[in-house]
């Protein structure tokens, strides 16, 4: 299952992703930059941002990608990025992002992610591959 | 006061010029730092009266007992820690940043003695406080950590603050959230919970910052800074377990604790850059613990568990973004 996601100069969520072994894509860094264009079904992966009052949760870069809809077409489902030291926030890019397009959210992983979540994730994302395959035919 | 020998003042300062930003990281932390800034005095603690009043007067002063250790971690970071860490910035507005983290954790220290002031009497409060500079363990504690502030190593200042500020705070944390989960010290808990949301932005920017310092590091010295953190965590984390039965054994909740303790020891490796330590097996805080940390934690959200089942897509949020809208 190809895995998009959206990773911050800290370089977190990159590093969990990394220890995937299914495919991915970064977003740019930089908003300004032109966004990734995606025609198969994948799975985000995104942090949340937050500074406050009116500041959103989803990062810019991950708006700009999904206000895209021929890319938001293929969204299968969100894995969120997090810590659970945030409390009611923990995650709420990831909810946010599932409730507006519908899809699930997938998993949550704290920080780099532990060998079990990538375990889990790895696992799960095969499942996933292998019913969107049987839909598919 | 003691001197600090070898704590330096920055040699040389120019006006700072938040228009040229080096790194987006001290800009995006500033506002989350300047966005979550909050006072005691906003928390109605003194709605906690009736509840303190049906703790047990062994429960009373082991709360009393984890607030003055907690007191005195704060207190340390702001006065010393992220004081130590201004002259090893390495550009003006991680400075900036650091003196903001410096003043929280002032807050922090003086927020416990607001908690004192609503619940207890200041022969009680005086009496904790001589427990502070009394136990061992705690004593041990602040001895180890600001032995490496004192140090000449600015890479190993900065692990040693990462693993107080994400590591040695929990075994404190972990009553207050004990409480809130049996529906007691509520209104105290959202000011640790608070406390606690300050820790994970002063965790995650000086362990940033480590790891960015690491990046121009030998390969010799990447491996050194890597024995050097595991063995300070190891040190530290047998204190912390034998503070921690010191604690707690009394009420039998030292095994919930030190899950609890295990499960921050690896988001504290990870902040370094690290792996998780700990294996799965004792990392598994008690749910009530995290919902009461993070109240969506005991949500179902592992899909991928076979659950699925049960599965119900989340609530409709609200939306905040104004080109959020296809």
């Amino acid at each position: 299952m190809l895995l998009v996601y959206y990773s911050s100069s800290s370089e977190y969520t990159d590093r969990f992703v990394s220890k995937l072994r299914h495919p991915s894509r970064r977003l740019p860094l930089l908003t300004k930059d032109e966004t990734l264009a995606i025609d198969e079904p994948f799975v985000l992966v995104t942090p949340t941002y937050g500074a406050g009052p009116n500041k959103g949760a989803v990062p810019k870069q991950v708006i700009k990608f999904l206000n895209i809809e021929s890319n938001r077409r293929h969204l299968v489902g969100v894995i969120g990025a997090g810590n659970t030291n945030f409390g009611e926030e923990y995650c709420r890019a990831a909810r946010k992002v599932a409730a507006k397009c519908n899809v699930p959210v997938l998993y949550r992983v704290e920080l780099l992610g532990t060998p079990e979540d990538v375990e889990a994730v790895n696992l799960g994302l095969d499942k996933l591959c292998a019913s969107s395959l049987k839909t598919a035919m | 006061m003691e001197t600090l020998e070898n704590l330096t003042l920055a040699s040389h300062v120019d006006a700072i010029n938040w228009n040229r930003v080096i790194d987006p990281v001290d800009d995006d932390v500033w506002d989350r730092l300047t966005g979550n800034f909050w006072l005691p005095e906003k928390v109605p603690l003194s709605n906690d009266i009736p509840s303190w009043a049906t703790l047990t007067e062994e429960e009373k002063t082991l709360t009393m007992r984890v607030f003055t250790g907690l007191t005195l971690l704060d207190t340390i970071q702001g006065t010393v820690g992220a004081i130590s860490l201004i002259p090893d910035a390495v550009t003006p507005h991680e400075e900036a940043v650091m003196t903001n983290i410096a003043f929280m954790e002032s807050v922090h220290a003086k927020s416990y003695s607001s908690i004192f002031s609503t619940l207890c009497s200041t022969k009680e409060i005086d009496e904790a406080f001589r427990w502070s500079r009394e136990n061992t363990y705690l004593q041990s504690k602040a001895d180890i950590i600001l032995s490496y502030y004192r140090g000449d190593d600015p890479l190993k200042r900065k692990v040693a603050s990462t693993l107080l500020e994400s590591f040695l705070f929990y075994s404190g944390f972990y009553l207050p959230m004990y409480w809130s989960a049996h529906a007691k010290l509520t209104n105290t808990a959202d000011l640790i919970r608070l406390i606690i949301r300050d820790e994970a932005v002063h965790g995650y920017y000086i362990g940033y910052k480590y790891q960015k310092g690491l990046e121009s590091q030998s390969e010799e010295r990447k491996q050194e800074l890597k024995d050097y953190t595991m063995n300070l965590m190891f040190e530290l984390y047998e204190n912390e377990v034998a503070y921690t039965h010191d604690l707690y054994d009394s009420v039998g909740l030292a095994e919930d604790c030190k899950m609890f303790l295990h499960y921050n020891a690896n988001k504290a490796l990870m902040n370094l850059g690290y792996e998780a330590m700990f294996p799965k097996e004792v990392t598994e805080v008690n749910p009530a613990i995290l919902a009461a940390l993070s109240p969506n934690s005991d949500e179902n959200h592992d899909f991928f568990s076979g659950s699925g089942s049960s599965y119900v897509i989340g609530k409709a949020e609200n939306t905040e973004d104004d080109d959020w809208d296809f």
